[in-house]
């Protein structure tokens, strides 16, 4: 985070609102190396495997289409919180889900949850 | 966001068939398989058993290529070979199965009432061994699979036609076996319901997911990815396997009843094994 801070501010006007601006195409040209860990994890098939059901730009594999593809996060979830919630325990939002439910069933840890939350929220 | 939603009430609607708690295997029988009719309108009855290949083209034509030479071939021909040879007694398989086996496997699985069990063509070669003093064979894998794929062969093309006595034993293994289909298991937390009812047709990562419909007719099948004829418990096994949960032996009663319902389920669909999958 203060790495990405730092980048930030190198190439950055320094009022806030241009570096909201700014964060988001930062995240298109590189990802925060949390952001960075975490597409690891979505794109691992023995970790997160998200490509198995999700289409996600810059997937490494054919994606499935159960669920829908993952574009405009900030858009759908402008609430981490809830995206964290969405992949710790996908049951919460739709009972009957296919989506496996990452945190309670313990697929990933939750610090590698917050690394998918991370990537998936740049997107 | 309208096919999202299409999809969730979907999901309900498989799932709910498995809760309801008065046992009617034919009217489950009639939800289930309209269910797979509106899914797929332009999916004939009959094709059903051809799995993927009954949705998707370009699969298809690849699939009927293989097909000019079956890579069960040899497998086929062994178990004719064991299926016709003597035991030390001078008996052979046909003197264990009504009509010497032939045009019989659309019956089975079926619940054998004094028994109290559901039984399997596999389970039926091995106590077909033993009355007549030889080893068992073991399942899943070998001579068990050929000879199996040799007696489905002789019913090809006959209706699958499993029957679900009123007889409570009967009904409690049916149920059974409901009950595995839809219920969520493993760490993955998915049921057999939910890949193969309301996601069947899409894709989880380069597969299209078969609908369950049809799944029973074309077993023991060759699959590339194991290289030989297996049985469909070695399939749930693979299935239970990849949701990471754990599996159950080749005709554990778990299996033997989840098999009674699945292909209860597709009472109607012609015979067509041995077939080929990926
Ligand atoms: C086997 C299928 C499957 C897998 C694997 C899967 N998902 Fe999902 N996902 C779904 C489905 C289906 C939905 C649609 C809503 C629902 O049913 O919960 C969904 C919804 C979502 C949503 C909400 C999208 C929205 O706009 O409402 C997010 C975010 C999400 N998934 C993230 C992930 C991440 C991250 C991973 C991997 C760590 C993942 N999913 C793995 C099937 C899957
Ligand atoms: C996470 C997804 C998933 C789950 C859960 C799952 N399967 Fe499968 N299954 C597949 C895939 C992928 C295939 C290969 C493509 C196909 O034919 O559907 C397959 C294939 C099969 C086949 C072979 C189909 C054919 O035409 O030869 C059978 C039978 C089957 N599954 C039964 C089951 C049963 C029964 C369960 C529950 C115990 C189950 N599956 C659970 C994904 C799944």
């Amino acid at each position: 985070m203060k790495k990405t801070l730092t980048i930030l501010s190198t190439f950055l006007a320094t009022s806030l609102v241009s570096m909201m601006l700014v964060t988001t195409s930062v995240n298109a040209a590189g990802l925060s190396d949390t952001a960075k860990k975490g597409r690891d994890l979505a794109f691992n098939r023995k970790k997160g495997n998200c490509l198995a059901c999700h289409a996600i730009v810059g997937g490494v594999r054919p994606a499935g289409n159960i669920g829908p593809p993952l574009i405009a996060m900030k858009h759908r979830f402008p609430d981490k919180a809830k995206l964290r919630v969405q992949i710790w325990d996908s049951t919460v939002s739709n009972p009957e889900t296919s989506m496996p439910p990452f945190g309670r069933h313990e697929v990933l840890s939750e610090k590698e949850i917050d690394q998918v939350v991370e990537f998936i929220h740049s997107l | 966001m309208k096919k999202l939603l299409l999809i969730v009430t979907s999901i309900v609607m498989v799932t709910g068939v498995a809760f309801s708690v008065q046992a009617d295997p034919a009217q489950d029988l009639r939800t289930f398989q309209n269910y797979y009719k509106k899914k797929f309108p332009n999916v004939k009855f009959d094709d059903f058993g051809n799995g993927i290949y009954a949705l998707n083209k370009r699969l298809r034509d690849e699939w009927e290529i293989t097909m000019e030479f079956p890579p069960f071939g040899l497998t086929l021909e062994d178990g004719e070979r064991l299926f016709n040879k003597p035991f030390k007694n001078g008996k052979t398989y046909a003197s264990c199965f009504k009509n010497g086996g032939r045009n019989i496997a659309q019956n089975y699985p079926y619940f054998d009432v004094k028994r109290g069990m559901v039984k399997t063509i596999e389970l039926e070669i091995n106590e077909c061994r033993k009355r007549n003093g030889e080893k068992k064979l073991k399942y899943k894998k070998g001579p068990i699979v050929a000879i199996s794929a040799y007696i489905h062969s002789m019913a090809e093309g006959k209706r699958t036609n499993v029957k679900v006595p009123n007889n409570p034993a009967a009904l409690a293994a049916y149920n059974k076996g409901k009950e595995f289909f839809y219920a969520r298991r493993g760490q993955l937390n998915f049921s057999c319901a939910h890949c193969h009812g309301a996601t069947s047709g899409m894709m989880i990562g380069g597969n299209v997911l078969s609908p369950a419909l049809g799944q029973t007719s074309h077993f023991p099948a060759y699959r590339s990815k194991w290289g030989a004829v297996g049985t469909i418990h070695r399939r749930y096994t693979g299935c239970n396997k990849q949701v990471r949960a754990k599996p159950f032996k080749g005709q554990s009663k778990e299996y033997r009843n989840l098999q009674y319902f699945h292909t209860y389920m597709s009472n109607g669909i012609p015979l067509n094994a041995p077939g080929t999958r990926f």
